[in-house]
């Protein structure tokens, strides 16, 4: 392996290694401070309304 | 966690690291950064906008999706490309998914005893059904169709689950299981050195520098056409300058700069494909899964996760795993020109039957790509679950049986044409796994930028968002990404359809793909394929056609009632 090629394989798989880290953290602290939990559940237009 | 499941697939670790392989590992990775820069997150983002709007108004399937935000007659049927692409994928991904846990089981259990290349290929081949026509439906556990029944059943509960009882259970504990298990085989895999002290020149490191130098050097024969040969690292490089001199020139070294190779129109096609294919970009996935989020939901966050997790696992995973464990245990010469499939299923097998603890390793490198492909397939279920929901109005129970019904039958014809070259399976992954992902990709960003329009879009993008997207994806989106993928279509078709060689601009004549249609060459299993494709298409047109919530939908109207989902 030349020293182009490790620099190469050490930036492209250090900038995915980073910007996945860094989605996770955002994810994570961005639902702890809402206080509401991320998911993908169907909106229920009628849901906490009086019955 | 869902979407970011979909996009991790068997791409990630059988074609990403083949690809990088052939066109020259720094070269393609430019090409990809870039492609995954215009193409990628861009078109990523518009299907994340465009469901999401979608989905607050109560619709979820693609033709609803595009009738809402075009508000023409025509939208709801360009939609239906967005539920054949991943209904059609399934029905061959399922059966590749069934030979992961067929190999992860057989390891595990130490059934797999390989020494040479010629007993992976018999392996291979049994277990897909390579003999004959009909030979993967023998109910036998060397054979594809008891791993395809336990798979299929599987996909099938966790779609009756619903999409967060489900889908996203299975993708909150398999992503983490597969990323864990890929951290251990990479380890693994990092480790071994030069496994053979006779063969010091096949080692993990020149394996890793095939697949990332920037430059390529190859032994070229001056007169012969034998394919060139590839040279890496400083040992072997002093040897092939010794055999070059010895040839008396019937040989040559020859370098190829990143910058010569990036003139080659192939490459930019190989990277702009993987960006599609990898991240789920015109699969009809995505615009989907982004319907059941709310505007306080942020898709630009969403939308940049899930592509990163994809990422991650392909080139932080994906593209230390596959090919230096090949190269480390067979040398150059046995991975060079391999496929997805003999990548996977022919090289790997030997080097796992010949690593220390190669039952355990092979078993989890397997048991990974099954993880990898069953999130995957669970999510090209649900567009056509709710497609059929919404166009005939009925439950998710019976959704979920009429497209069983739909994708048994269909599975069955790819299942039962496999032998020779698969026929049935290679014509479904080119007609409708890559030309109809090209159109799909392309058709959604002209939808965002041209008739939805960016300003729109954008702002759909940001409600709920914490982090806005650079301005700069305004252009990009708005001319950029559209005139890349016009573009990268137009060379697929000039490669692909009417056999260009994009390196020499000479024509090779029509693709064999269409060969196989029509004329004397042409193959029944490929046109049987094809014809499965139009009928597929025409059966939802007609659904579509006669859809009220489609019409609905068309006019702008919400619809009365979302979809059961779990």
């Amino acid at each position: 392996m030349t020293w182009s090629g490790f620099i190469l394989m050490a930036a492209s798989v250090g900038t995915v290694t980073v910007l996945f880290a860094w989605c996770i953290y955002q994810v994570l602290t961005t639902s702890q401070e809402s206080g509401e939990a991320r998911s993908v559940e169907p909106h229920k237009p009628n849901q906490g309304a009086p019955p | 966690m869902a979407v970011a499941g979909s996009a991790v697939g068997l791409g990630n670790f059988l074609r990403f690291p083949g690809l990088a392989a052939q066109y020259g590992g720094g070269a393609f990775m430019l090409a990809y950064a870039i492609s995954f820069l215009i193409i990628g997150l861009p078109i990523g983002w518009a299907e994340w906008a465009m469901g999401r709007h979608a989905g607050t108004r109560g619709y979820h399937s693609a033709p609803a999706s595009f009738a809402i935000i075009l508000r023409r007659p025509w939208a709801k049927y360009a939609g239906i490309i967005a539920v054949i692409v991943p209904v059609v994928i399934y029905l061959y991904y399922v059966f590749i998914e069934s030979w992961c846990l067929g190999y992860a089981v057989k390891f595990w259990l130490g059934e797999v005893h390989l020494s040479t290349p010629a007993e992976t290929e018999a392996m291979f081949k049994t277990m897909s059904g390579q003999a004959f026509d009909g030979a993967a439906l023998a109910f036998s556990w060397d054979v594809a169709l008891p791993w395809l029944l336990i798979v299929t059943a599987l996909n099938f509960y966790l779609i009756i689950r619903g999409l967060s009882g489900g889908i996203e259970k299975m993708c909150n504990y398999g992503m983490p299981a597969l990323i864990l298990l890929a951290l251990v085989v990479l380890a693994r895999v990092l480790t071994l050195g030069a496994p053979d002290p006779a063969r010091p020149h096949d080692s993990v490191a020149n394996g890793l520098g095939y697949l990332w130098n920037p430059s390529k050097v190859q032994i070229v024969a001056t007169s012969a056409s034998s394919p060139p040969r590839d040279v890496v690292g400083t040992a072997a490089l002093a040897e092939a300058r010794q055999e070059v001199a010895a040839s008396d020139g019937a040989l040559k070294l020859q370098t190829m700069s990143p910058w010569r190779q990036l003139l080659n129109p192939a490459l930019w096609l190989a990277a702009a494909g993987q960006i599609c294919f990898s991240l789920a970009v015109g699969f009809g996935i995505i615009i989907v899964y982004a319907s059941y989020l709310g505007e306080k939901d942020d898709v630009v966050l969403s939308g940049l996760t899930a592509a990163s997790a994809n990422e991650f696992c392909e080139v932080a995973l994906g593209g230390l795993i596959t090919v230096p464990a090949a190269v480390a245990f067979l040398g150059l010469a046995s991975v060079a020109g391999q496929g997805t499939f003999g990548l996977g299923f022919t090289v790997l097998p030997l080097v796992f039957a010949k690593m220390p603890f190669g039952a355990f390793f092979g078993g989890a490198f397997f048991f990974m790509l099954f993880l990898a492909a069953i999130t995957s397939s669970i999510a090209m279920l649900q567009p056509g679950v709710v497609f059929l929901e919404e166009a005939l109005g009925v439950g998710k129970g019976t959704a979920v049986t009429l497209l069983a019904a739909l994708t048994t039958a269909g599975c069955g014809l790819v299942v039962y044409f496999t032998g020779g070259q698969m026929k049935a399976l290679d014509t479904l992954d080119f007609w409708a796994g890559t030309l109809l992902i090209f159109i799909l990709a392309t058709l959604q960003i002209l939808i965002f930028s041209r008739h939805w329009g960016v300003k729109r879009g954008f702002d759909e993008l940001h409600l709920g968002a914490a982090m806005r997207v650079p301005s700069i994806f305004q252009m990009i989106m708005r001319w950029i990404s559209p005139v890349f993928m016009l573009l990268i279509f137009c060379l697929w078709v000039l490669k692909e359809i009417l056999g260009f060689d994009l390196a020499t601009f000479q024509t090779g004549g029509i693709s064999g793909y269409v060969r196989d249609l029509a004329g004397p060459q042409a193959s029944a299993p490929a046109r049987l394929s094809v014809g499965m494709i139009i009928l597929i298409a025409l059966v939802f047109t007609c659904l579509t056609a006669r859809s009220k919530a489609f019409k609905r939908a068309e006019r702008g109207l919400q619809k009365t009632e979302t979809p059961h989902l779990s």
